[in-house]
């Protein structure tokens, strides 16, 4: 059965259509990008995966489980974590407390407890610092830890984004534009860093992207939008050959 | 790599242990001084008060700075803490309870109901958006403090009265006592608080927000300031976590009314002790000692409320130079041009420092 | 007979709560921004017309308009001065912060100037009161001219909004300043165009509100300013038939109040009408809802 599953989703705003029967399967392990003209959908998509916007239509499974509707908190801890578009870090906290906010519901202890100082919190707080390290390290941000995330430099915010929304450890992962803004050695270090978390982590990722030598690159099936419907659904080689797709980005 | 995290820790717990130390070390100091008769009754009368506001302060900031959102009946908070408590020693004034356990319980009674509205109010009013949060604070402030006015308690042997219209109507029996009287509020509280007490309630006030923001709970905190989207999509309960803090923050001001309250003999509500003038002046602490810098948050209060006194002839202009303050400070501190303005200035005189040092 | 008396009241208190504001929904649908010092605007305006009327023994129209002009430019410079720099700082508490700040810079330069104790205001209206029902009723002139004005002044400056140019530009700032702006709307102009209204209106009602109620201090303006601000969320923020009605509506809740339920108690059933319509409806009678995009 499929990791992830969308049945004739839909959602309107206003009188405006962004979303129309759109469906998706996703298998475990997959690297799926979703990709289309600007104004498509793709991050509406990602908003109605994620709780953001509740579907006017259509149901989403994941891992069998019914999680239409849910609040995006529900979804997280059902194994949903993502990035954003534009990046939205906790731009006053350290890199390294980025992740750490990441792990919150994975390790704890009461209020109590971190007020008091009880052993308890030096220990918990040990795990997590542990923890965070690791992730850090696959992302190469373990030098700058202590360094305010607002302070890092663009392609390494897109990093520590990801690695936050891992932290939460998650069964699929959303990768919204995730290649945006960087020049072509970033971008090609950062494929190579979503290959290797697919591997390390034994990741589902559904990214969203425009760079077409990111897309043809690393997935290995794709869903095309247009216009808020889906325009053409396969394997990476055979939706970019597709001439109603090269249409729809090259425009007749 | 364990090192460097091991040196935030360090960092963070020498920065507080800095903090701790600042206030212990003014207070050895005034003992020193008062005791040698250096320091006139005028700044002896302001040692308690001082502490208050430096407790408000801090728990202000834990509201402004920490989970960033704006109080503006910070007042009212301390209103309750001061009436709830006040009242509570009114009433066992002469029981058998000895005066310290009597205030140890006053100031759990005075930092629970605190907490209790700062939960009540924060529910309907930490989901809107901040102006409307500043707002809808600045209307409870008002409200406690109007109902206060209009609020009369008596004591005899069937039990409590209460009354809104003025003591007649409480019917009570000859021998009975009225506690809280309307606008003349509660006469002859006992005076449990004093300068020491007030550093240990400020020492408290410190360790609680202090490892409240260094830990789990805090970063969450945190999080939602920075960015409410954001956590929400990796799990974190915004609700949750802005009430708690919340609450906290509306306690501990609760805690620094039940210092205010027992240092005097009558205690009144006035727009001048709770109304909206008080949580601007906070602010205004708040604001000097920077957003989110607790230790800023104390030694602002201390220079604000001193300065004032020591020159005489400001007295008159406090209030003007604390919306000066206020202003300033916020252009300096947050407009873009000034910001880059002042990294400008920074970087040119770190330049001028190397090149200094290469010449040596 | 007392209830239409006290009915006529609270419309006219209501009518005053409605030009302030409008000053507060203005600007706030535009600058996003709650202008705290809208209040002390129409202290200062009710100050001006003070000076000029009861010190200096000019006409009423001349202290009037002097105010209006007054309060404009203060309004303006204000914006320069405090607000504008602010408008993309990284917090949005900063220019809520720093108006509080001008709030009270007001109120204190005004203490220093004019001192704490209350000045008797002259009514500026020279219109004869109005005997109903055999004299049981009776409308003074103030409520006649206050609630007049502000009908003209709505109905104005609906028909400048709707009508003019410089009106549809501020639509259009309050829509999207962004795309305003390549529009090619100058939306620092529009801004500080809607600041010079909103504060013109608080001129003239610091004027109304001192002639029905003649007592003018520092403070005057304070507790009207919030409380016009709790009938703009009332009416729905960023709406002007929302201030209108809002207005009138807080007016009549908060007379009723001091004359049914309690005279002490009348601000904080005013507040708590906040209270219960953010809980209720928080986008106000005539508001929309807006949700951040992600």
């Amino acid at each position: 059965m499929a990791l992830l599953e969308a049945k004739k989703l839909g959602i309107s705003f206003g009188g405006l259509r962004a979303v129309d029967d759109f469906n998706i399967s996703i298998e475990k392990g997959a690297l799926y990008g979703l990709i289309g003209p600007n104004g498509a959908g793709k991050t509406t998509v990602f908003n109605l995966l994620t709780g953001v916007y509740k579907p006017t239509e259509g149901i989403i499974t994941l891992d069998g489980k019914d999680i239409t509707g849910k609040k995006t908190i529900d979804i997280n801890q059902a194994g949903i974590a993502r990035t954003f578009q534009n990046i939205r870090l906790f731009k006053d906290l350290s890199v390294i407390d980025n992740v750490k906010v990441g792990l919150h519901n994975h390790m704890g202890y009461s209020i109590i407890t971190g007020i008091l100082r009880l052993p308890k919190y030096y220990k918990v707080e040990k795990k997590m610092t542990e923890e965070a390290m690791e992730l850090l390290k696959v992302f190469g941000l373990e030098a700058e830890a202590d360094t305010l995330a607002d302070n890092l430099p663009y392609g390494k915010q897109r990093k520590l984004e990801i690695a936050r929304a891992l932290a939460t450890k998650p069964k699929l992962l959303l990768l919204d534009e995730p290649a945006a803004g960087m020049n072509p050695n970033e971008t090609q270090e950062l494929m190579d860093t979503i290959r290797f978390v697919r591997e390390h982590f034994d990741m589902t990722i559904l990214l969203i992207e425009h760079d077409m030598k990111l897309v043809s690159g690393i997935c290995e099936e794709l869903t095309v939008l247009n216009f808020g419907r889906v325009l053409c659904q396969g394997k990476t080689s055979d939706v970019l050959n597709n001439p109603e797709v090269i249409k729809a980005y090259l425009g007749e | 790599m364990k090192k460097l995290s091991n040196k935030k820790m360090n960092k963070t717990f020498r920065d507080n242990l800095i903090t701790y130390g600042m206030v212990i070390a003014a207070y050895v100091i005034m003992q020193i001084l008062v005791s040698a008769g250096a320091v006139s009754s005028l700044i002896q009368g302001l040692l308690v008060p001082l502490c208050t506001y430096a407790i408000l302060a801090v728990s202000l900031n834990l509201t402004v700075g920490i989970l960033g959102e704006l109080s503006l009946g910070h007042a009212g908070f301390m209103c309750i803490g001061a009436f709830t408590s006040a009242f509570f020693s009114k009433v066992m004034e002469n029981t058998a309870l000895p005066s310290g356990l009597r205030f140890f319980c006053a100031l759990l009674i005075g930092a629970l109901f605190a907490g209790i509205f700062g939960l009540l109010i924060g529910i309907p009013v930490l989901r809107l958006k901040g102006d409307y949060l500043a707002i809808v604070t600045l209307a409870f402030g008002e409200i406690i403090k109007n109902l206060v006015n209009i609020l009369f308690v008596g004591l005899d042997e069937n039990g409590f009265h209460i009354s809104f219209t003025n003591t007649m109507d409480l019917n009570m029996s000859e021998d009975g006592q009225v506690i809280i009287k309307g606008a003349q509020g509660i006469t002859g509280t006992p005076h449990d608080s004093n300068f020491t007490i007030g550093i240990v309630l400020l020492l408290v006030t410190l360790f609680i927000v202090l490892n409240l923001i260094h830990s789990r709970d805090g970063r969450a905190i945190m999080a939602i300031r920075d960015n409410t989207i954001a956590a929400e999509s990796v799990g974190i309960h915004i609700t949750k976590y802005k009430l708690m803090a919340f609450s906290i923050s509306a306690a501990l001001a609760g805690v620094a009314g039940v210092l205010y309250a027992h240092n005097l003999s009558t205690l009144t509500a006035l727009p001048k002790n709770f109304g909206y003038n008080m949580s601007i002046m906070i602010l205004v602490f708040v604001v000097l000692g920077g957003i989110g810098n607790i230790r800023g948050s104390i030694i602002a209060s201390v220079i604000l409320t001193l300065l004032p006194e020591l020159l005489r002839g400001l007295n008159d202009y406090r209030m003007l130079i604390y919306s000066i303050v206020l202003i300033v400070m916020m252009l300096f501190n947050w407009a873009p041009k000034c910001i880059e303005w002042r990294e400008k200035v920074a970087a040119r005189f770190k330049s001028k420092k190397s090149v200094k040092k290469e010449a040596e | 007979m007392s209830f239409i008396s006290y009915l006529i009241n609270g419309i006219s208190l209501g009518s005053v709560y409605a030009l302030i504001a409008l000053g507060y929904t203005m600007v706030y649908g535009i600058a996003k921004m709650l202008n705290f010092a809208h209040g002390d605007v129409i202290m200062v305006g009710a100050f001006i017309t003070y000076t000029m009327c009861s010190t200096m023994g000019l006409s009423p129209v001349i202290g009037v308009l002097a105010a209006v002009v007054a309060c404009t430019l203060l309004g303006m410079a204000i914006e320069k001065v405090a607000y504008k720099p602010l408008r993309k700082a990284a917090s949005p508490l900063a220019v809520l912060i720093t108006a509080i700040g001008v709030s009270y810079l007001l109120q204190n330069v005004a203490l220093l100037i004019f001192g704490a104790n209350a000045k008797a205001f002259t009514s500026v209206v020279s219109v004869p009161a109005l005997k109903l029902a055999d004299g049981q009723i009776n409308i003074t002139g103030e409520t006649i001219v206050t609630i007049l004005s502000c009908l003209v002044i709505m109905a104005g400056l609906m028909l400048f909004i709707n009508k003019t140019k410089a009106g549809q530009a501020m639509l259009a700032v309050s829509e999207d300043k962004g795309a305003a702006q390549l529009m090619g709307i100058n939306v620092d102009g529009t801004i500080a165009l809607t600041f010079a209204i909103g504060s013109g209106l608080a001129a003239v009602a610091g004027v109304l509100l001192c002639s029905a109620y003649p007592s003018l201090t520092p403070y005057t303006g304070s507790m009207p300013g919030i409380k016009a601000f709790v009938a703009a969320v009332f009416g729905g923020i960023g709406s002007i038939p929302g201030a209108l009605v809002g207005g009138i509506l807080l007016g009549i809740i908060e007379i009723f109040g001091k004359a049914y339920i309690s005279s002490q108690m009348a601000d904080a059933i005013v507040f708590a009408v906040l209270i219960v319509v953010l809980l209720v409806k928080p986008a106000g009678l005539f508001g929309k809802n807006i949700q951040e995009k992600v």
